[in-house]
């Protein structure tokens, strides 16, 4: 028992691990409830298409069948930003994209019901699919009739400083285009849900979501109940990755249908109905101008970006500015200009999807800037470290950088992977290439405008010395449940195994708005602090009381209450707990965070801004066969400053996963349509990598302590998969001198690459012509916004 | 999750048993060894059979054997993952075991068997979809519908033959034992497999395939390469079976390549073949015969990779398999 022992940074199993060693987690499809019943959804078989009628007669006259649902009774709009509500729980004028839920049936078994879904007729009025970029900027046809800007969900201009200028002073000025290929999230747990209505008209709803909250608000909304008479329960959730972060039709299917039927109900999708629901990563075409000076510094950049949006807005609004917002906070840039455009198109709506916004920026930047480094004679790690941003800076777009471990991830990983034995030294065929990149700590903004906080914890002890610990956030498999648990455990030097957690029931805990932008360690970590210092400072005074010294040479550690210049005088914690509810009544607290405020004054300033940044730095070493153009990845090293590591394991998991999904995206993962269908809408012809495609993976916890993180935690969960794919495209460069400036790299393009580097050619990506808007303009410093 | 159609399912304890209830039935009944490729193919609808006839209980359909003539008899209810690893497959026909190490996942080639490798539906990633799937695209001709998406002219279905044993049976000289009620009959490997993605298999519905039958090496040497995304479970999008005889003066005396996943069956590659016989096997030969073997692989775009990527890659493998036979 010492005073400075400490569970922080000790690699601690997962308060969760065992139950799911043993499969005794319960997901939501795990639930029974007695007189459940099943649903199913009917989904649209065109791509773009008018419903003239929809007629459920004869499926409701199939026994067994309780219920069938169409348009008119879910008609109400929602979409997870307040200012893009263009969804609906089932179609109404139209079908968007094939997939789209059209009406839903309730009955006593799942064959009963897939039987009936045959039964429902629909007439359609097939209109032209647009399935393209290109297609949704020349289409006369509109995929939502009433948007102001045709095609286009939503247009984007900043200029920052006087990019004119900035490349008037460039030494080198260099102009690429790139092609991100669209990609899903594939949890392992397919989205489900159990819905249950009470006679006293109170429904209850089960599902696997990232985030709650907002769930409750839209169902809410959408059934028109109070949210007071709404609670939503997510179980432990297997995998989201941000496909499970918007509120979904199953959901208000399974809600309504439960509410009709007075039965529970449960609705689980297919593989392929995931497929549809998406929210994945936006296929986004990229072209990109940057002034350098011969040193490498960068005068200037003008960043453009096509967001391939699909059917709805979803997250698209802030979608696309990510596009554009973190380019600065890596690199310094004096003169910067984005314009970005997000299409709709005839395909499952893109959304959040690990690095929401920021991996293909930063594949045409890092690759952009290895091409830059070779045509300057630069080493591109040295040419890097030359204008890294550093830490406590603001950007010339008003982000505000904390602390910045990012050089010290170069270093690590440049001298771990032997870099300098082995750039341009490889034999043919061999190659390294870097690259590094940088991601938020939560979003400083939440998703609808309050000023309210955006996580709180609320912490009960009772007598025998166990503390149950309430919060709205939701473990999706990063261990948040862990984090929760320790953290309270540590200031109340007690065991994580003490901790009884309840959590993402937003009838029973404070809201915590969800797994999303890598909020939930930064932002719950410190609320649970604050309730936890409440508490502990009670039975400091109890305590202080009976030991006879001052509180502050109290300690709480190893279950127990002593002095820390005498810990022969100690209370057991359970005592000190009871002589606390003794004096002061039953004992519990609240804490709560809100990130303080942090946008620039300027209009689309809202997405970017963060309490604290990650990075990484990755170098990737590959072997290409030139004569099948099969690139295999040999080793990966890769640096990321988590702030610190709460749990090293816990970080360690979140990096190498973070970099599985990276080779998936780099090397195969395609969603991608013909005949207006998703092509592949199965988890074995959607290529992406087992554990046996993944190379060796060596990891670094870098640790910078942000002292607006809780013990100076960062994020982990998302930001180390952004230098993968770069990095991997600049090691094909090293091994065979060819660049692929499109996702993913596979073989037939390496092939063609080579053929055409024969004839002096390269592999091109065309990017379309566009009239962005007028931009938005603004400097550091400037306290208004001009127009 | 995706449901089974409903069924009658027989577990017969004896072969004269089963292909009574296969005659009963006819092409109303399917035999289910391993199921699997069968029950996910019935749960997308594909297959809604009145009737499943399961071979796990038959003892005729386990254990490989060996012949006083030095053939080798493998029952066809033997499991990939005990074909893979038995010695004599090993040792004697190594193209055979490293096809089946080659298939799929542990999980799969424990459970499924040689008989349902080489009876495994043709592929088209126009067809292995769910019903509403297809249903949204309009359905294809080899189920539901009346139109090939893959090549709209055609009056026949393109789908790919995908067994990795296929075409290293075919390339060894295999010949099938299919049982009836009442009769049998022996089909050499080459005749077994259709050049049609519909009626794939030279065999009726009441037919239950229960040998493969390989005759002696003779010195041959063989081997199998695959083409494929993924190392850890993915169907071939190509494969090549190459079986040569060099004798000891360097002088080729037989030869055989065929390739699979190229077409709707396996595509034997005889005139490529043929100009190896006779002939020392030197490097440039190789290439001379890899292209020409190349020319049989006609690939659709109905599978994974680029189709012109996997044409090519033809070529590179057939060149691959003829120089590690010969080194
Ligand atoms: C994820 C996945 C990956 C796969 N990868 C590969 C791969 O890489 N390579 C490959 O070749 N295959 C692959 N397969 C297909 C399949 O698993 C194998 O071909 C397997 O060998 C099929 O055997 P089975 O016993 O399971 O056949 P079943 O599914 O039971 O039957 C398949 C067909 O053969 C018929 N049949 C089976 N036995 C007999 C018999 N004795 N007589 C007459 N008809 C019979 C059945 O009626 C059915 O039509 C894969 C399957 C999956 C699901
Ligand atoms: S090849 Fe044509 S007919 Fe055959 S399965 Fe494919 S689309 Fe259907």
């Amino acid at each position: 028992m010492n005073h400075n022992d400490t569970l922080i940074g000790k690699p601690l199993p997962k308060v969760d691990g065992l139950a799911k060693c043993f499969g005794t987690t319960k997901f939501a499809d795990d639930l029974f409830l007695p007189r459940m019943v099943y649903g199913k959804i009917l989904r649209a078989i065109h791509p773009h298409a008018r419903i003239l009628r929809v007629d459920t007669g004869k499926a409701l006259a199939r026994p067994g069948v309780l219920a069938a649902i169409t348009r008119s009774d879910l008609s109400i709009k929602y979409g997870i930003m307040p200012t893009s509500q263009d969804e609906t729980a089932l179609a109404v004028d139209k079908v968007r994209h094939v997939g789209e839920a059209v009406a839903a049936v309730a009955a006593l078994d799942e064959e009963t019901a897939e039987a009936a879904l045959e039964d429902i007729e629909v007439d359609y009025e097939v209109l032209p699919p647009i399935m393209s970029i290109e297609e949704a900027l020349t289409a006369q046809v509109r995929i939502h009739e009433e948007s102001k800007w045709g095609n286009a969900q939503k247009e984007v201009a900043l200029e920052f400083g006087d990019p004119t200028a900035g490349f008037a002073q460039a030494d080198y000025v260099r102009e690429d285009s790139f092609f991100y290929e669209g990609s899903t999230h594939l949890p392992m747990e397919q989205h489900a849900v159990v819905a249950d209505f009470s006679p006293d008209g109170k429904l209850t709803i089960w599902s696997s979501t990232q985030t709650p909250h907002y769930v409750h608000r839209a169902l809410a909304k959408v059934l028109e109940i109070p949210m007071s008479h709404v609670r939503v329960i997510a179980p432990p959730v297997g995998g989201g990755f941000g496909g499970k972060s918007d509120p979904f039709p199953h959901e208000f299917c399974a809600a309504k249908l439960a509410m009709l039927t007075g039965r529970p109900v449960k609705i689980t999708l297919t593989r392929e109905e995931v497929f549809y629901c998406h929210r994945g990563r936006h296929p986004v075409k990229m072209w990109v101008k940057t002034g350098f000076r011969k040193d490498g510094a960068i005068t200037a950049m003008h960043f453009r970006s096509f967001l391939d949006g699909g059917a709805y807005s979803s997250y698209g609004l802030a979608s696309t500015y990510y596009t554009g917002a973190l380019q600065t906070t890596t690199y310094q840039i004096p003169h910067y200009k984005f314009e970005g455009v997000r299409l709709f198109t005839n395909k499952p709506p893109c959304g959040p999807k690990r690095g929401h916004g920021t991996p293909q920026p930063r594949y045409a930047l890092e690759v952009q800037l290895d091409k830059a480094a070779e045509a300057l004679g630069l080493d591109p790690i040295e040419m890097r470290l030359g204008m890294l941003t550093p830490a406590n800076s603001e950007t010339i777009n008003g982000l505000k950088v904390t602390t910045s471990g990012l050089r010290e991830c170069i270093e690590k990983v440049r001298d771990r992977s032997g870099w300098s034995e082995k750039f341009h030294q490889l034999p043919p065929g061999r190659g390294i290439g870097f690259a590094l990149s940088c991601y938020i700590t939560g979003a400083g903004l939440p998703i609808y405008w309050n000023d309210m906080p955006h996580s709180s914890v609320q912490l009960k002890l009772d007598r025998s010395g166990g503390v149950a610990v309430f919060c709205g956030a939701i473990d999706i498999g990063q261990g948040s449940d862990s984090v929760l648990a320790t953290v309270v455990a540590e200031e109340l030097g007690i065991d994580p195994a003490d901790i009884r957690l309840v959590t993402a029931d937003t009838d029973l805990t404070p809201v915590d708005l969800g797994s999303y932008s890598s909020r939930v360690t930064l932002m719950m970590g410190n609320a649970a602090i604050e309730a936890a210092q409440k508490v502990r400072s009670l039975l400091f005074t109890v305590a202080a009381e009976r030991l006879g010294c001052p509180e502050q040479d109290l300690s709480a550690r190893g279950r127990k209450i002593f002095s820390r210049t005498d810990p022969e005088r100690a209370l057991s914690f359970a005592e000190a707990v009871q002589l606390a509810e003794t004096h002061f009544g039953m004992l519990g607290a609240v804490g709560s965070y809100k990130p303080p405020k942090l946008a620039a004054p300027y209009k689309g300033s809202g997405v970017g801004p963060s309490p604290a940044y990650s990075f990484s730095a990755c170098i990737a070493e590959v072997e290409c066969d030139p004569t099948t153009g099969l690139v295999n990845p040999v080793k990966i090293w890769i640096a990321h400053d988590c702030g610190r590591a709460i749990n090293p394991l816990l970080a360690l998991g979140q990096v190498e996963g973070s970099v599985y999904m990276a080779l998936g995206e780099v090397f195969m993962e395609e969603q991608v349509f013909r005949r207006g269908l998703h092509k592949i809408p199965s988890l074995l012809e959607y290529k992406s990598p087992t554990t046996l495609e993944v190379p060796e993976i060596e990891t670094i916890l870098v640790e910078s302590l942000d002292s607006r993180g809780p013990y100076g935690a960062k994020e982990a969960g998302q930001g180390p998969l952004l230098p993968v794919p770069p990095a991997i495209a600049n090691a094909v460069y090293d091994a065979l001198g060819v660049r692929i400036d499109e996702i993913p790299i596979t073989p037939d393009k390496v092939l063609k690459a080579l053929v055409l580097k024969e004839r002096g050619d390269s592999l091109r990506v065309s990017v379309p012509q566009f009239a962005f808007p007028a931009p938005i303009r603004w400097q550091p410093g400037e306290k208004e916004k001009r127009p | 999750m995706m449901r089974l159609p409903p069924f009658r399912y027989f577990a017969p304890a004896t072969l004269p048993e089963a292909v009574k209830v296969l005659a009963d039935y006819g092409p109303a009944a399917m035999v289910l060894a391993g199921g699997t490729d069968l029950l996910p193919n019935m749960k997308r609808r594909q297959f809604t059979p009145q009737a499943l006839v399961s071979v796990q209980q038959l003892k005729e359909l386990r254990g490989i054997r060996e012949t006083e003539n030095g053939s080798v008899i493998i029952s066809a209810g033997i499991t990939l993952h005990e074909l893979a690893a038995h010695p004599l497959i090993v040792s004697r026909y190594p193209a055979l075991a490293q096809a089946a190490a080659l298939i799929s996942t542990p999980q799969i080639r424990n459970t499924g068997t040689l008989g349902g490798n080489v009876c495994l539906d043709t592929r088209c990633n126009y067809y292995n979809q769910s019903y509403s799937w297809r249903k949204a695209l309009g359905f294809c001709l080899k189920k539901d519908g009346d139109i090939c998406w893959v090549a709209p002219g055609s009056a026949k279905c393109l789908a790919i033959s995908s067994s990795d044993t296929a075409p290293v049976l075919v390339s060894l000289g295999a010949t099938f034992l299919l049982v009836r009620q009442g009769s049998e009959r022996l089909v050499p490997a080459v005749d077994f497999f259709r050049d049609d993605g519909i009626n794939y298999l030279n065999k009726d519905p009441e037919e239950l395939l229960t040998e493969v039958h390989l005759p002696p090496p003779q010195g041959t040497r063989s081997t199998y390469l695959k083409l494929r995304r993924r190392g850890s479970f993915d169907f071939p999008v190509l494969g090549v079976a190459a079986v040569l005889r060099i004798e000891p003066d360097g002088v080729c005396t037989a030869a055989k390549i065929v390739l699979g996943a190229a077409a709707c069956k396996p595509r034997v590659a005889d005139n490529a073949a043929d100009m190896l016989i006779g002939q020392k096997v030197t490097q440039a030969l190789i290439t001379l015969v890899a292209q020409e073997a190349a020319k049989l692989a006609k690939p659709l775009d109905n599978t994974d990779f680029a189709y012109g990527y996997r044409k090519r890659m033809a070529e590179v493998f057939v060149r691959q398999a003829l120089t590690k036979l010969a080194e």
